[in-house]
């Protein structure tokens, strides 16, 4: 059809196109993080913390897209930061390619050349003082580009998204729209042509129309760079189009985990069922008549006891009070494993099933 | 009427197409990218119809249009070039001496701001004296903005103890009320005029700090610091290229603020005998020199007075007229 | 799906001709051109269009909420009969809160935080009805438990920074509600909220509106938002209306070319090999419209006449209306 690899989850797809620095090979997943755990400190308040990522792993394959959803307090963002270290990780460990991070084989620094993000809110994240285009030469210039050719860099990455880099190279931020402004962010993501590339809530901000043309062009330099992304956002929709597996985090855990259509088609976890029913399905003759779940997301600074998603769970029991279910072993790609008692037989669960 | 929507100045945009067709075929939904003639997300980019300015732009705009503070920036602009060109515009040596004529009034035998206690020519010491007022004005707050702004800048970017360490450093001089403060260590160091700039200049340092510090912090909350440090950049890169030009703006608003203070402070510093000794001509000494006689001549008495008065009010208004200008939101 | 109320009898709301401009010293923004609709009691009207369409201050226009100095109001807004634009201050406080009412975006932001939410909604009583400290209090608790807030007896002692994001935006659906308003005003009210917290405060809306009988006007940017609470929608684009109908008709057979492209744009559902069909471009600057269709710059279907004129709006069908040359139709005034 329009000449471009099979998608990652079908059966033509026979591994990533290799990137010259790879190391592990292809069948080596690109990041794996393990135990990832990140508590904030509350002031005053006694030792309590704000648990934002509490023991979370997973694995990104190369060439692939990993979507993470998540509503507030779930801790996406703070693991969008751990995984390059903006945030320092209390526990846990990341290895990229084979290598540990943080490591004399991958010191953070190499680390970040190899993966960038992509932040959601476009205006404060660009120097107001600067011009764009001395923005996006930054990063090759810090990685030891002489200035000149980092402004070359920056002019050619500017084109690649699809700004005319002679009309918008001089410009300075506020004279740009939201949507060109996340144009440039994503162009200096990709100036210092990184292998993955996070992306937190890219488009939440921007407009629909705008929202659009961005996701267009994200697939695109997807393809032609050979990008691995992980996609961090709020709406089912946008992650359902983009991604390949999807990760979806509650209260600081991973909950559930699986191909895009698995998860979408049989979620296994409440929690994730809840979500797919409280999207709207822009049909006004099939209105939503009970909101699936009550009240709001639970602070992450007292959790629940056990499973934390229990006290507003339809199916919470005994065993479910107690002890926190695990995600469950990974196998392999095409494995749909959630952190719930009921996919659990041996937790004594009554709807656990083997 | 400019067609703003075709996108203007074509050389070396990356699409060689005709406008019209560039944008049905996608639109119509036609998704096999071969047939595009532009790739999907790449559309041409059209910058927003109005001209917008850029910061420094906008600043000179507004100040253009604001006559008050254009007039009283003319005002201290005479001063400063009056103070300059001293020695030419001065009718008589300011350190002559005269028995006979002390305390004249104006216009005795061409002195035309009449003379001083000890003869000398009123208006040739005010031209002199304000050489040295404006001196011990403006370098006070030169250096402290300088040593003050990048201790804030340090301390507001690295945070944590250090932060603590360096503000609480600052608030043990915020204690002192500052004219105590600058009298204080003029006199322990004794008198003299670098003396009196040290002094004002460490009186200085920590509200350049406080004010350096707050917007370093609040800069540093940004996302493209974050960004700055995800494309591996070390601190001082990051706060050279990012945060300096950010926190120049209400670091410079606040310096020029502090100058009209600066002159105050040092003229009082030297009415105290702490500042610059005679016979150097300076506002501040004369006033206090010809404290005695303002029954005798008093107009002649008030003129260094009037002259602190005014230059440092006209500052106080640039400044705030700069403030007003620089505030300017995108 | 409720029954759409009676048309023909006297409206709620109607505005005619409303036009907006926010002049400065740099620049004029015409934020609302032209601007014409209908609201009769009972019914949920959606405007729905994105940042710079207009919407929120066409919304804010109705009890007129904009900044007095800056802003030039011109036009037609009547409420229950009464004309908003030539109210007297007196009258217009008694307007606010009593018939009309609003709710809004950042419920963190409207909720004085220094009050207790029980004493603001009681100010809000006492205000209009004039009772005591003690059967103000008890309005209070009754409407926190329409609303249905858990443990309302409780909460009403609460301080806004002590709820929850969706507990307190029923807080301030409960304070709109206090003086039974015959016409609800919510501007984006669930834009800010998680999803599973979006659906509970729509079902308690179209519940609510249900009930208490109100007419609504909702502004918001999504269409499945419209799609969920809206009898009718009015799209807006450059201050403009565009187009407007009943939610189905232009939900799945939209006239006007922009409210098409919003819908093939909004990503749902879209198989994952092929791109979006992106609308081409960004929104106008309100500073300098273009003469003739706002929208003709982006549009596929533009001919030379979209740039010359303003099309008028036009009816395929009773009730449904847009404002495109392209549209084939009896000419008609917006409803």
């Amino acid at each position: 059809m329009c000449g471009c690899r099979p998608e990652v989850n079908s059966p033509a797809y026979n591994g990533p196109v290799l990137d010259p620095r790879d190391r592990g090979g292809p069948h080596q997943p690109l990041l794996i993080a393990r135990d990832l755990r990140k508590h904030f400190p509350v002031k005053g308040s006694g030792g309590r913390s704000v648990k934002a990522v509490d023991g979370v792993s997973f694995s990104v394959r190369k060439g692939e897209t990993l979507g993470v959803v998540g509503e507030s307090g779930c801790g996406k963002s703070t693991l969008a930061r751990l995984l390059l270290h903006l945030v320092v990780p209390d526990a846990g460990e990341l290895v990229f390619d084979g290598d540990r991070v943080d490591t004399p084989e991958l010191p953070i620094r190499a680390l970040r050349r190899q993966v960038q993000i992509v932040f959601q809110d476009s205006y404060s994240s660009l120097n107001p003082r600067m011009p764009v285009r001395d923005s996006v030469a930054f990063g090759p210039f810090v990685q030891g580009k002489k200035r000149q050719r980092a402004r070359d860099i920056a002019c050619e990455m500017l084109g690649k998204v699809g700004l005319d880099p002679d009309l918008f190279g001089p410009r300075y931020p506020h004279e740009l729209s939201g949507g060109q402004k996340q144009r440039v962010n994503i162009a200096r993501a990709l100036a210092t042509e990184p292998r993955m590339v996070i992306l937190d809530e890219p488009v939440s901000a921007l407009d629909k129309s705008v929202e659009a043309q961005v996701l267009n062009l994200l697939r695109a330099l997807k393809r032609q760079f050979n990008l691995t992304y992980l996609f961090i956002s709020h709406d089912l929709n946008v992650v359902r189009y983009l991604s390949d597996r999807i990760l979806v985090m509650y209260l600081g855990r991973a909950v559930e985990i699986g191909a895009i259509d698995a998860v979408f088609e049989r979620p296994l976890h409440p929690y994730t069922r809840a979500l797919l029913a409280s999207q709207p399905s822009m049909d006004p003759a099939r209105r939503i008549e009970e909101a699936p779940i009550s009240g709001d997301p639970p602070n992450p600074i007292d959790p629940p006891p056990g499973c934390r998603f229990h006290t507003r769970c339809r199916f919470a029991e005994a065993p479910c009070q107690r002890t926190d279910p695990a995600l469950g072993v990974w196998e392999g790609p095409q494995s749909h494993v959630a952190a719930c008692h009921m996919h659990d037989t041996a937790s004594g669960h009554t709807l656990a099933h083997g | 009427m400019t067609d703003f929507f075709v996108i203007p100045a074509k050389a070396g945009i990356q699409s060689s197409k005709p406008p019209t067709a560039a944008l049905d075929p996608r639109f119509l939904g036609c998704g096999d990218v071969s047939e595009q003639q532009t790739e999907p997300g790449f559309e041409d980019q059209a910058l927003p119809a109005t001209r917008v300015r850029g910061y420094w732009q906008s600043v000179f705009y507004r100040l253009r249009h604001d006559p008050v503070t254009l007039v009283f920036a003319a005002i201290v602009l005479l001063i400063v070039l009056a103070a300059v060109f001293a020695p030419l515009l001065a009718p008589f040596d300011p350190y002559k001496e005269s028995i006979v004529g002390r305390l004249k009034p104006f216009g005795w035998r061409d002195h035309p701001l009449g003379t001083d206690e000890l003869g000398r020519d009123m208006l040739s010491r005010l031209l002199f004296g304000g050489r040295v007022s404006l001196l011990m004005g403006v370098v006070p707050v030169l250096i402290a903005s300088l040593i003050g702004g990048l201790l804030g800048v340090l301390a507001g970017f690295v945070g944590g103890r250090t932060n603590t360490a360096v503000m609480r450093a600052m608030d043990v001089f915020y204690a002192f009320p500052s004219v105590l403060l600058a009298v204080a260590i003029a006199g322990a160091m004794g008198g003299g005029m670098a003396n009196g700039m040290l002094a004002l200049t460490l009186v200085f340092i920590p509200p350049m700090c406080r004010v350096a510090e707050t917007a370093t912090t609040q800069v540093r909350a940004l996302d493209f610091i974050e960004a700055a440090r995800a494309s591996g950049a070390k601190t001082m890169t990051i706060i050279r290229y990012h945060v300096l030009g950010n926190v120049l703006g209400p670091v410079f608003i606040y310096a020029s603020s502090l100058v009209s203070v600066s002159i105050l402070l040092a003229s009082g510093l030297s009415f105290l005998g702490l500042g610059v000794r005679p016979p150097l001509p300076d506002w501040g000494l004369m006033l206090s020199t010809l404290r005695q006689s303002i029954y005798v001549v008093p107009l002649v008495c008030a003129l260094p007075g009037l002259a602190i008065f005014i230059t440092s009010i006209c500052c106080n208004l640039v400044s705030d007229g700069l403030r007003a200008a620089m505030d300017v939101r995108m | 799906m409720a029954e759409p109320p009676v048309k023909g009898g006297a409206a709620l709301a109607e505005v005619s001709g409303l036009n907006v401009r926010f002049v400065t010293r740099e620049a004029t923004v015409h934020a609302v051109n032209g601007v014409s609709f209908r609201v009769q009691p009972g019914e949920v009207l959606c405007i729905l269009g994105e940042s710079g369409s207009g919407k929120t201050v066409t919304l804010r226009a109705l009890m007129r909420l904009l900044p007095p100095r800056r802003t030039q109001i011109t036009g037609n807004v009547r409420v229950d009969g009464q004309d908003v634009l030539a109210m007297p201050p007196r009258a217009l406080r008694d307007l606010r809160g009593g018939l009309v009412a609003m709710i809004f975006q950042e419920p963190m932001t409207a909720l004085d935080p220094v009050y207790t939410v029980g004493r603001q909604i009681g100010e809000t009583v006492r205000r209009h009805t004039g009772c005591d400290r003690r059967k103000a209090r008890a309005r209070a608790l009754e409407l926190l438990e329409l609303v249905r807030v858990p443990s309302a007896a409780r909460r009403l002692d609460a301080y806004p920074h002590e709820l929850s994001g969706g507990l307190r935006q029923r807080a301030m659906i409960a304070m709109a509600l206090s003086c039974s308003p015959r016409l609800l005003l919510a501007d984006e009210p669930t834009t800010a909220l998680d999803a599973t917290v979006q659906v509970q405060v729509l079902v308690l809306l179209r519940r609510l509106q249900r009930e208490l009988g109100m007419g609504m006007i909702f502004v918001t940017h999504d269409l499945g938002v419209a799609a969920e609470i809206a009898d009718r929608v009015a799209v807006m684009y450059a201050g403009r209306i565009v187009e407007s109908g009943p939610v189905a008709r232009i939900l799945k057979a939209p006239a006007h070319p922009y409210t098409a492209g919003l819908l093939a744009s909004t990503v749902h559902g879209q198989p994952r090999e092929r791109d979006i069909d992106a609308i081409p471009g960004s929104p106008p600057d309100l500073r300098r419209l273009p003469p003739g269709c706002s929208f003709a710059p982006r549009c596929p279907r533009r001919t030379a006449e979209c740039r010359r004129a303003m099309p008028e709006p036009r009816s395929p069908e009773p009730g449904h209306m847009a404002a495109c040359f392209a549209v084939t139709g009896a000419a008609g005034v917006w409803s």
